[in-house]
């Protein structure tokens, strides 16, 4: 039986959105692979947090997004800025430290920002992005256009103030914000066993009598259903939920970290039985998509990170003008003894 | 022109700014059932309503973060902490975003918000709620600071702040709520800009660079001064990022003297930064060194003759500028 694009298969969704979903993951993988390596040869400096093996969660939740809605993410958020609708080739400038680059390279890889995507922003203090999260949802009640925010974290970042602070607000003044916790049981090398005092979110939610769900972040569909749940509340009852998505990071902390803390055999695990993106295959096998379609995603999303590295390369650096500019909107606030005056 | 308190001049600056523009709102801990702790956004959430006049948790960095967050996302917030010794709470949200957002994304946003906070000393508060560190946030690019010292400039220099497109920490003076001065009437449109001193006083034998509550030691030490003919201009520095630098070194060019007067710390204080800059750019204007009148090094004690001794006088000023102004009987 023929199948056509647009038959509901899995989920709800069609052969396309579910292929849709296996590109994003695809690009997200085949992306960053080709920064780290870029990484390595000295193309990119700093910080650099991969998401490998976190795909799932950032194509999952975002994709039932609509693109006024904002998403505000951590450092570790390149994949989140690309399903928002960022262009690879910007994201990869930015990287590279190049004036293309989404934030005129003027941030990099930890500060991804695209306001025409509706991408608000990758922030570097561990929790900080979630008292702004609730500042974006309090605009959002007064706007009344129905539009939320959703931000994400990771198992660290609960610890800090900022999450307590939050969530007590979030739920308090009803603010339409999805709160997600990417739960890669580590922070750094710190294991989650040795930083929380629980073993789930679950009640630290109720501490705040916020909704709570806790996911199998390595599982899109599974993800895109709970998302799906937490963004209606959010847009219809305008009421914050807590997504507690559970997930490992295949790489380690930073391109600095090599893992040593880590057990071998628990990574290896993770790599060849909980890989999301390999799972997806699985499933979308099951449903009579074959491996040629399949195999050309892959292609074209390393081709894609392939182009946005070869952007990147071609790319200028910042007019040393950059300098000074962009400090505030008024251009005397570059430098605070300017002479003379304006 | 009438006559009303700095509290009722901020108070009115917000008001006028609400009923200007809807997307201000004022948020912060007891400002509505309390009315603020020192009175300054009493009747604002009764006028307003309970949306836009938020009292929040007991919670600084979410303050300043959803302040943070609802400026870029296109609200005018103008967040109220109770004092300035708990900005320290959201100093993260202050120094690390409201500072940096519009930079590191290349100019794709920016922060018109609005911190109001007290500072200062001199009520027998003690310690952890005596403390002026204006100079900690006045250090960041990013930030503007502003710190008034009369009921126009509150008015006038608050209104600007809620218009102005980034963020702006206006710090009050906690003994200067009750002052009074003239200030145009309700509805007279004005505002004082937020990168300019004022010379509040003219002299023409030294210069007293000051702002804040030092305005008004000053301007008591220049009348004692007055009396033994020698004549202080006091510059009223109240921007204190950016600086109006050139209306000190004008001053200090015409009386090739100064002193600067302030209430907080020496080392590494916004008096320092002051005297540096104009070190560096005045020079060969100077007579003599810059003296400095500051708060003495120690945290703030409690008992009322140690408090006393803690903060500066009219007196300290007198002797600072007679330190460095040669005493003649007549000019
Ligand atoms: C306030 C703060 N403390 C410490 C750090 C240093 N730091 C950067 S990432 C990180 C670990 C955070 O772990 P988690 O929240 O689990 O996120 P993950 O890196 O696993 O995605 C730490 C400690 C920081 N950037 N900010
Ligand atoms: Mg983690």
């Amino acid at each position: 039986m023929a199948i056509s694009n647009s038959d509901v298969m899995l989920a709800g969704l069609t052969r396309e959105q579910l292929l849709g979903l296996h590109a994003t993951m695809l690009l997200i993988r085949r992306f960053e692979e080709k920064a780290g390596e870029e990484y390595t040869l000295g193309k990119i400096g700093g910080f650099l947090h991969l998401y490998v093996g976190q795909e799932a969660v950032a194509t999952g939740a975002i994709t039932p997004l609509r693109p006024d809605d904002y998403v505000i993410s951590s450092y570790r958020e390149h994949g989140h800025a690309i399903v928002k609708g960022a262009d690879p080739n910007a994201v990869m400038a930015e990287l590279f430290g190049r004036a293309t680059g989404v934030s005129k390279g003027k941030g990099g890889s930890m500060h991804i920002f695209d306001d025409k995507h509706h991408f608000h922003g990758g922030y570097a203090i561990v929790g900080a992005q979630m008292p702004i999260a609730c500042g974006y949802g309090l605009a959002q009640r007064f706007a009344g256009q129905g539009n939320i925010t959703m931000t994400f974290f990771g198992d660290g970042a609960v610890d800090e103030g900022a999450f307590h602070e939050a969530m007590n607000l979030a739920e308090l003044w009803s603010l339409p914000v999805v709160f997600i916790c990417e739960n890669n049981l580590y922070s750094m090398g710190n294991a989650l066993a040795k930083a929380w005092s629980v073993s789930s979110l679950e009640p630290r939610a109720a501490a705040y009598g916020m909704a709570y769900e806790r996911v199998d972040g390595m599982d899109v569909l599974a993800v895109r259903e709970t998302a799906q749940r937490a963004i209606d509340r959010a847009r219809r009852e305008s009421k914050p939920t807590l997504i507690e998505a559970m997930t490992y990071r295949f790489r380690g902390h930073s391109m600095a970290d090599p893992a040593a803390y880590r057990p071998k055999d628990e990574v290896e695990r993770w790599r060849s039985t909980r890989d999301p993106i390999m799972l997806f295959e699985q499933q979308l096998r099951d449903l009579g998509i074959d491996q040629a379609t399949l195999s050309a995603a892959d292609d074209r999303a390393t081709q894609a990170a392939e182009a946005a590295a070869a952007f990147a390369d071609n790319s200028p650096f910042p007019d040393l003008s950059a300098l000074t500019e962009d400090v505030m909107i008024d251009p005397t606030g570059a430098i605070a003894w300017r002479r003379p005056r304006k | 022109m009438r006559t009303i308190t700095y509290r009722e001049a901020l108070r009115e600056a917000m008001r006028e700014e609400m009923l200007r523009d809807e997307r201000v709102i004022v948020i912060g801990e007891d400002i509505d059932g309390y009315g603020g702790t020192y009175a300054v956004t009493k009747g604002l959430a009764e006028e307003f309503g309970r949306e836009r006049v938020r009292d929040t948790p007991l919670a600084e960095e979410v303050i300043v973060g959803t302040a943070v967050g609802a400026a870029m996302a296109g609200m005018r917030p103008v967040a109220e902490l109770m004092t300035m010794n708990f900005a320290l709470l959201a100093s993260d949200q202050i120094v690390n975003t409201a500072a940096k957002v519009r930079y590191m994304f290349g100019g794709q946003t920016h922060v018109p918000l609005v911190i109001r906070m007290p500072a200062g000393g001199g009520a027998q508060r003690g310690a952890q709620h005596s403390q002026t560190l204006e100079s900690w946030f006045a250090h960041v690019p990013g930030l503007k600071v502003v710190m008034p010292a009369t009921p126009y400039d509150a008015k006038g220099m608050l209104k600007a702040a809620i218009r102005d497109a980034d963020p702006v920490l206006l710090i009050e003076h906690e003994l200067l709520y009750g002052i009074k001065g003239e200030v145009p009437d309700e509805g007279v449109e004005y505002t004082v800009p937020l990168d300019r001193g004022e010379i509040k006083r003219e002299g023409r034998d030294v210069s007293l660079i000051t702002f804040s509550r030092g305005v008004h030691l000053s301007l008591q030490a220049a009348e004692e001064l007055a009396k033994e003919g020698i004549e202080a201009e006091v510059v009223d520095m109240r921007s204190i990022r950016p600086v109006d630098l050139d209306l000190a070194l004008d001053s200090v060019k015409k009386t090739n003297r100064a002193v600067v007067v302030e209430e907080g710390w020496k080392y590494f204080g916004t008096g320092q930064g002051f005297a540096a800059l104009i070190y560096e750019y005045g020079f060969d204007d100077l007579d003599a060194p810059i003296g400095h009148v500051t708060g003495v090094d120690v945290p703030a004690p409690y008992a009322k003759n140690l408090e006393k001794a803690a903060f500066p006088v009219r007196n300290d000023i007198i002797d600072a500028v007679k330190r460095i102004v040669p005493q003649r009987a007549v000019r």
